[in-house]
């Protein structure tokens, strides 16, 4: 399935404490980061991918269009998301993570904004946020390529029943020929990744040096290269 | 939900040490979903990785030769020639193989997570280790400059046909070597990985109780003992183990007998999977050999042969620095032990022809490590001249010859030794010198270990901690080491077939922490660095089993 990245404009974090910020001494446990499509249509959203940063728990918060009239209401589409399996140490931390319209509690259709609520109950944590966000709603699907009918099944009054006599069944031989023309196709188009693993050494490069000194290096063809070129 | 982490696989017929899965992330709606195309994407990965293979030739040249057979009918074609594989054993090979991708190769990561993010997933540990290898190459370096040596050079033809007549007696050979020093040693990377920190973690004042305890200062995750117990169930106490002998009314041959059947069975059958349980509870001398092979998938074939003596034609044409590294560490370490000075010339051929093998650099897509990069000269920089050095992108350092030295008490033909050293590295080892998060990784060992002493010793950790003598400061070499050189070789083989079997290196903290438990009477007594490493000077002696079982299963918790 294809995918389009939404532009979004992300706002930044805000965290939430009690109590005066300047004065009280321990860490917010609560982010919220807004997320705004100022550019494009409410949409159907497909995928959300980040790149975590300590944020043990995600809640996300979706504002859909309903319709003209009625104002637009928040709804919760995902709650309380563990991306940190254990807060206080590092399992999960860094990842990367993809969320589908799937996973959500509500349909994700006519989004127009989206509020992230990031949750790190652990104190050791200086600070805790998602990096690399990106939005994608679904992209147009393939076409698909359809043939006409007559194409993939001949009539049957079109056969011939004068040569049928003494031949094996043209269905089994096309079908058996078709197969073989897969094997061999399977057999071109297999590609690899993997290296054959010749050492090889090249005689047209002077010596290899990180810091060789001039004095010690050799006159004749003592030169070569180490290739990790690999055929 | 979908969290791209590293996850067991459908596929894995054991729950692997190494990827332990929360319950509850599995649990979740849309998960199974998600695990479908999980699995697709492992499958693609491997079916990619396979098909370069030698394996993939041959079952296609096996498939192709298949069709003369009267049982291979056209109309039924693949079915009749995956019916034939079945018979002619080529489908366990190929399973051999899969199953050796999946114990090797992490899972495929998340599409929009970089290369690097596949080798350390926590960028202040990548950052670590960037820094780490500079101070190698420096050294390095410095070293070449100091000495006027060349990196690389090619020998002389009267040189390269001296080499090869005494290939097989190059410990003969006495270089000067005392202007060479190891490029660093244990000790110097122990004080790395003890100012490792995470710039987010809360390191400063009194809300950070760890600051307090051990050495190691980062919040990996580590397993506790219930946990351990669970990855490693066959040590429990009522499990039949080789290596411990007990006194009850059963006599041991009776258990040893019947395990020695069941293994010859697993041999005969040439199924990895099968292998790899079946170590768990040790391997029989005569068998290790080939249940090893297996577990690694090591086909031995000629081809596997000629490969090797490609590598010797290498070393035997060029003279890179490292040689003279490989030679002082082999004269430092394996010729001084008592156990392993005899295979010395066994040790410079596979560690010589090692570095020459550019094979091993597709471990580095796993390792947190990078290969050093050297340039051509005059193209300083310029990225079509950069050359991997030394040719296989490892450094040895002072030790480094004990990861070999046990191998040849297994395998006699060079090659054989080789291939099995060459695998045991690129799955096990390169994770006891690089700095990364990975559970089997050496951070996540020393943490381990500490975490294991101070909650289940606390007052033997606290002795240790206030006397001076950071109990991780002794038990560090052992465990880079994987305790080669401290055990008795028996003991060390019994070891590194939970190893394979686990195929985790968790297990060398959990046995240096259990060695620590076994003379804390005797460390309780000492009152200083130098006399607590007197009380685990000589660990030849110890049983390992036995210790492990006890460890484990017979603490009070």
């Amino acid at each position: 399935m294809s995918r389009l990245s939404v532009p979004c404009h992300v706002k930044g974090a805000v965290a939430l404490q009690v109590g005066d910020m300047r004065t009280f001494q321990g860490r917010p446990g609560v982010v919220v980061i807004d997320v705004t499509f100022p550019s494009i249509e409410p949409f159907e959203l497909q995928e959300i991918t980040f790149k975590n940063y300590y944020t043990a728990f995600l809640t996300i918060r979706v504002r859909q269009h309903t319709s003209a009239h009625t104002p637009a209401k928040w709804m919760t589409c995902l709650r309380d998301c563990c991306l940190m399996p254990d807060p206080h140490s590092e399992d999960g931390a860094q990842e990367y993570v993809s969320l589908f319209k799937h996973q959500m509690l509500c349909d994700m259709t006519r989004v127009l904004e989206l509020r992230l609520i990031l949750r790190q109950p652990s104190p050791l944590w200086l600070s805790f946020t998602v990096e690399e966000l990106q939005i994608y709603q679904q992209g147009p699907k393939s076409p698909s390529v359809t043939f006409p009918k007559w194409l993939s099944h001949p009539m049957p009054c079109e056969q011939s029943a004068l040569l049928l006599e003494g031949l094996p069944d043209p269905s089994r031989v096309s079908s058996e020929v078709q197969q073989m023309w897969a094997l061999t196709e399977m057999i071109r188009a297999s590609h690899t990744s993997t290296r054959i693993g010749r050492f090889d050494v090249s005689y047209l490069f002077p010596l290899l040096g990180l810091h060789c000194p001039e004095q010690v290096r050799p006159h004749s063809p003592l030169c070569y290269r180490w290739m990790a070129v690999m055929t | 939900m979908k969290c791209h982490r590293p996850r067991v696989g459908p596929g894995r017929p054991f729950s692997s040490c190494w990827r332990p899965v929360p319950a509850a992330w599995r649990a979740r709606a849309g998960e199974m979903l998600q695990e479908e195309s999980d699995l697709s994407l492992l499958i693609a990965q491997i079916v990619q990785k396979l098909k370069g293979s030698n394996l993939y030739a041959q079952l296609e040249r096996q498939a192709w030769a298949s069709l003369q057979r009267p049982e291979i009918r056209l109309e039924s074609l693949k079915e009749d020639i995956k019916e034939f594989f079945k018979i002619s054993g080529w489908e366990k090979k190929l399973q051999n193989a899969v199953y050796s991708e999946l114990n090797v190769y992490p899972l495929p990561s998340h599409p929009a997570a970089p290369p690097e993010h596949l080798k350390e997933p926590l960028v202040y540990m990548r950052k670590a280790q960037g820094s780490w290898e500079k101070r190698i190459l420096k050294s390095l370096n410095s070293m070449c400059t100091e000495l006027s040596i060349p990196l690389a050079r090619k020998r002389p033809v009267g040189q390269q046909k001296e080499l090869l007549n005494k290939w097989n007696e190059m410990g003969t050979d006495e270089p000067d070597l005392s202007l060479f020093r190891p490029v660093y040693a244990p000790k110097d990377f122990l004080e790395v990985l003890i100012n490792l920190r995470n710039p987010n973690y809360e390191n400063g004042d009194s809300l950070s109780f760890r600051t307090h305890l051990g050495l190691i200062q980062v919040p990996l995750k580590v397993k506790d003992i219930p946990e351990l117990k669970e990855c490693f169930v066959e040590l429990g106490l009522n499990i039949g183990q080789l290596g411990i002998d007990d006194s009850t009314q059963v006599p041991p041959e009776f258990f040893e007998n019947e395990h020695v059947r069941i293994g010859q069975k697993v041999l005969a059958e040439q199924d990895s999977a099968a292998a790899q349980q079946y170590i768990r509870q040790g391997s029989p001398t005569a068998l290790r050999a080939e249940l090893w092979a297996l577990i690694l998938n090591i086909s031995s074939q000629p081809e596997d042969l000629l490969y090797y003596e490609q590598l010797k034609t290498n070393v035997i044409q060029h003279d890179l620095l490292v040689d003279s590294l490989i030679y002082k560490d082999v004269k430092l370490t394996a010729s001084n032990d008592d156990y392993y000075f005899v295979f010395e010339d066994y040790l410079y051929q596979v560690l010589l022809c090692f570095s020459r093998d550019t094979s091993v650099l597709g471990h580095f897509a796993y390792n947190s490590a990078s290969p050093p990069k050297s340039y051509i000269r005059g193209k300083l920089g310029l990225e079509e001249y950069a050359v991997f050095y030394p040719p296989n992108g490892v450094i040895p350092f002072h030790g480094f010859s004990m990861y070999v030295a046990p191998l040849c008490f297994l395998y006699h033909e060079p090659y054989k030794l080789y291939q099995t050293f060459r695998e045991m590295y690129v799955r096990f080892f390169f994770r006891l010198h690089s700095i990364s998060s990975h559970p089997s990784g050496i951070v996540s060992l020393c943490l381990l270990f500490e975490t294991l002493l101070q909650t289940y010793l606390p007052q033997l950790f606290y002795h240790l901690r206030e006397i001076g003598a950071q109990p991780l400061r002794i038990s560090f070499k052992w465990m880079v080491r994987a305790f080669s050189g401290y055990l008795a070789t028996d003991q060390l083989l019994l070891l590194w077939d939970r190893i394979l079997g686990y195929n985790s290196l968790e297990v060398l903290a959990v046995l240096a922490a259990a060695v620590f438990a076994f003379r804390a009477v005797n460390l309780m007594e000492v009152t200083s660095l130098a006399a607590a490493e007197a009380v685990l000077a000589d660990l030849s002696t110890l049983k390992v089993m036995p210790l492990l079982q006890i460890f484990l299963f017979a603490t009070v918790t």
